[in-house]
């Protein structure tokens, strides 16, 4: 009861105020020139959004707070890859599966493109694989690069003449084929030393692949020989011995990170799985910046006018709800650039949803006070009874819309759920934005009524 | 207020608009996005030098189906079966000779088994989304028939959606796609969410008024609640309405299908819901 706690509601009070002004300058633009002219004023200043990173001993946080857009805002392609898992023995699936997406991964960061998204899923039987590249240029060629099948090949080190050493490139020193390539590879795996308990990487060869493979050994012993992975060294061990049976390792100062990696990236080669486009979606980045425009105008314009409705139904407390609104929009923007949340369309119209929805709590508290203040009630205890009996309608009409939200967001990823990145996009703001709702439209404007009570 | 006695009124009016929802379902189906029958779409930029029937003759020269073609201004909106990387290469090429200021605004493509399958998962989530609020509802509630009523009701909402897009399908070009299977679960839970509401105050009603009977309650608790039932559903409106007046294009049908939900959820709850319940009450007594 405000009257009772007098000195926590001010606490509260104020602490809603921090959390406001904190909300405002996290979402304020990384630079803001300030330019007031008026009569003998003349002030320029330019604010910069603070940098969010500190040390705490060795631990450094480092925030980066500019909202994320998704493809259908900031312009890029998705493409979704069949997987064809047929030629690869059952059992060898899961590490290939995970090989082609690490290979993926490695293609795609050639781009040179942030926010990309490499992500393996599965349909029955089928194998998929998603690719989301935002703000690229030339997709005709990224879609070739990406959907080609790993190439692994083996080359011998040439002896060269002592004055070209100087000026030979890797592939100059790694000239002389050895015949073999990713084929011959059965698989890679990591082993542990038994004798210096070490990480290593064992390669097997199938039957033409040992023998290939003895012959290099033996043209190139105590010299290296290099593998390449779609023509990119990825390593290059000395030859020790002649190795007859096809079963070779590569030892090293391995992390176990780096031997499994090694491996991926052999595996990537030996246990190759052709990729079939099967959708692709394109968004020029002109499409996306219109919608963004568009779809600001429009929630403001609906803001404004759910803001100036609340005001004409309800007085003084719908101008407190309208502040719980913009309290509300601070902290969800605030969430998006912390968790951080990919707003795509869907998304955006999720977010404009929920602040129609926020309000409701506010309106469903007012309706209650009312009635008890026909019913004769003094204003504070109208108010504190409004809030009290709407808090069961509020959570269990909310409850229901958080049940959905989860099933559309699908946190577990179930199969035979939707999983696509535009459904999601919508049930994340949606159910932020339901849970933001509750606090500011039941605490923070309690709260914010209580002081405004008092001091009436 | 007795709201209740217009209870043939809202059957008439509920019976009517699921009639004209199945009728417009049979005989004019739907007009599906690319998301469920698979195929192409692409929306490209010209500075005038391209016309309608370059753009036709060059598909019919590269043996692909154009199923349709629309022009807003310099942009086109070319609709075709689903097509292979090497075929989408060879019209880009061909269109650029054409007009080499051609920009892309997008392009998407996709078999036909993804569609089958978001119909699946929509399904899926439909039941999932309907059993879990039956419960929820039920226990909440303690009672059955309330849980019952609130999921039928949202099942009358979610098919006058869906009918509703059949007919703005038919008449002004609304297509079914995974935005619109979204805002069919949205509009679930907002109908759920309205309907809690009123039986809320039901349920309060009956534990200081127990020796009212199920009509009255329910005239009290409509009587009651209804006018923030209409405040809350307008401010959504609003939202949703300047959504559709002044978003993008990429959006408008879906906030259209939102807003449907919304004003058909909240009809649902006094005229659909409540009265379920009362049937429920009287044919158990």
């Amino acid at each position: 009861m405000a009257s009772l706690q007098p000195k926590r509601t001010i606490q509260i009070f104020w602490t809603i105020i921090g959390v406001t002004f904190l909300c405002l300058i996290i979402n304020m633009p990384a630079v803001l020139p300030v330019k007031i002219h008026w009569q003998k004023i003349n002030w320029e200043h330019t604010f910069y959004r603070p940098e969010f990173s500190f040390k705490i001993g060795s631990f450094q946080f480092k925030k980066n707070l500019d909202l994320r857009y998704g493809l259908d805002l900031a312009g890029g392609v998705s493409l979704t890859f069949s997987i064809d898992t047929s030629k690869v023995k059952k059992e060898d699936v899961p590490s290939a599966l995970e090989s082609v997406k690490g290979n993926i991964e490695r293609r795609v960061n050639l781009f040179g493109i942030s926010e990309t998204n490499v992500q393996l899923s599965a349909q029955g039987n089928e194998h998929r694989l998603l690719v989301e590249l935002p703000g690229i240029a030339n997709v005709d060629q990224a879609i070739e690069l990406i959907g080609q099948t790993a190439q692994l090949s083996f080359k011998g080190e040439a002896v060269l003449a002592p004055e070209a050493t100087a000026t030979a490139t890797f592939m100059d020193v790694f000239s002389k084929d050895t015949q073999l390539n990713g084929s011959h590879l059965t698989k890679a795996s990591v082993t542990i030393n038994p004798n210096t308990a070490q990480p290593e990487v064992s390669l097997e060869f199938n039957a033409e692949g040992a023998k290939l493979f003895e012959a290099a050994t033996k043209e190139f012993l105590n010299k290296r020989i290099a593998i390449f992975l779609d023509n990119i060294p990825i390593t290059f061990p000395v030859v020790q011995s002649i190795i007859p049976d096809g079963r070779a390792v590569i030892n090293g100062n391995f992390t176990a990170k780096a031997a499994k990696t090694l491996a991926a990236q052999l595996n990537a080669g030996a246990l190759p799985l052709p990729l079939k486009l099967i959708q692709q979606a394109q968004i020029g980045a002109t499409l996306g910046q219109d919608s963004i425009k568009k779809g600001i105008f429009a929630g403001l314009i609906g803001l404004v006018i759910v803001c100036l409705f609340m005001i004409g139904n309800y007085g003084k407390l719908g101008l407190v709800a309208d502040i719980g609104l913009i309290i509300y929009g601070l902290i969800t923007l605030t969430l998006y650039r912390l968790i951080p949340v990919t707003l795509t369309f869907p998304g955006v119209v999720g977010f404009l949803l929920s602040v129609g929805m926020a309000v409701d709590s506010n309106i469903l508290i007012f309706a209650r006070m009312r009635e008890e203040l026909r019913a004769g009630k003094p204003w504070n205890l109208a108010m504190e009874l409004g809030f009290g009996r709407a808090w069961d309608s509020i959570k269990d009409a909310n409850s229901c819309t958080i049940i959905t939200a989860l099933i559309l967001f699908n946190p577990f990823n179930w199969s035979f759920l939707n999983s696509s990145g535009m459904i999601r996009g919508f049930a994340v703001t949606l159910l932020l934005g339901i849970i933001v709702g509750i606090f500011t439209g039941v605490f923070v404007t309690r709260n914010l009524l209580r002081v405004l009570a008092k001091n009436k | 207020m007795n709201l209740m006695k217009f209870r043939p009124l809202f059957l008439l009016i509920s019976l009517s608009l699921i009639s004209a929802s199945i009728f417009s379902i049979i005989k004019w189906g739907f007009k599906t996005s690319i998301d469920f029958a698979g195929g192409s779409v692409w929306e490209i930029s010209t500075n005038n030098s391209l016309s309608r029937d370059q753009i036709d003759q060059l598909f019919k020269d590269n043996q692909i189906n154009l199923s349709s073609v629309s022009q807003t201004g310099q942009k086109f909106t070319l609709k075709f079966a689903n097509i292979t990387q090497d075929q989408k290469i060879k019209l880009t090429e061909d269109l650029k000779k054409l007009d080499p200021d051609l920009s892309e605004l997008r392009f998407e493509t996709l078999g036909p088994s993804l569609g089958q399958e978001l119909i699946k998962k929509t399904i899926y989530a439909i039941i999932l989304s309907s059993i879990a609020l039956l419960f929820f509802i039920a226990q909440r509630f303690r009672d059955l028939s309330f849980g019952t009523s609130a999921v039928l009701a949202m099942f009358h909402d979610a098919f006058i959606l869906i009918g509703s897009f059949s007919l703005l399908g038919h008449f002004f070009g609304a297509e079914i796609d995974s935005l619109f299977v979204t805002a069919v679960l949205t509009t679930l839970s907002a109908s759920v969410h309205d309907t809690v509401v009123t039986f809320d105050r039901i349920r309060e009603l009956k534990l200081h008024n127990f020796k009212l009977n199920w009509v009255d309650l329910a005239n009290q608790a409509v009587s009651e609640t209804i006018v923030r039932s209409f405040n809350n559903s307008m401010t959504i409106i609003f939202m949703l309405l300047s959504l559709v007046l002044l978003g993008g294009d990429t959006t408008r049908w879906f906030a259209m299908a939102l807003l449907i939900g919304v004003v058909i959820g909240t009809y649902s709850s006094t005229a659909v819901a409540i009265p379920l319940i009362l049937f429920f009450k009287r044919s158990r007594s």
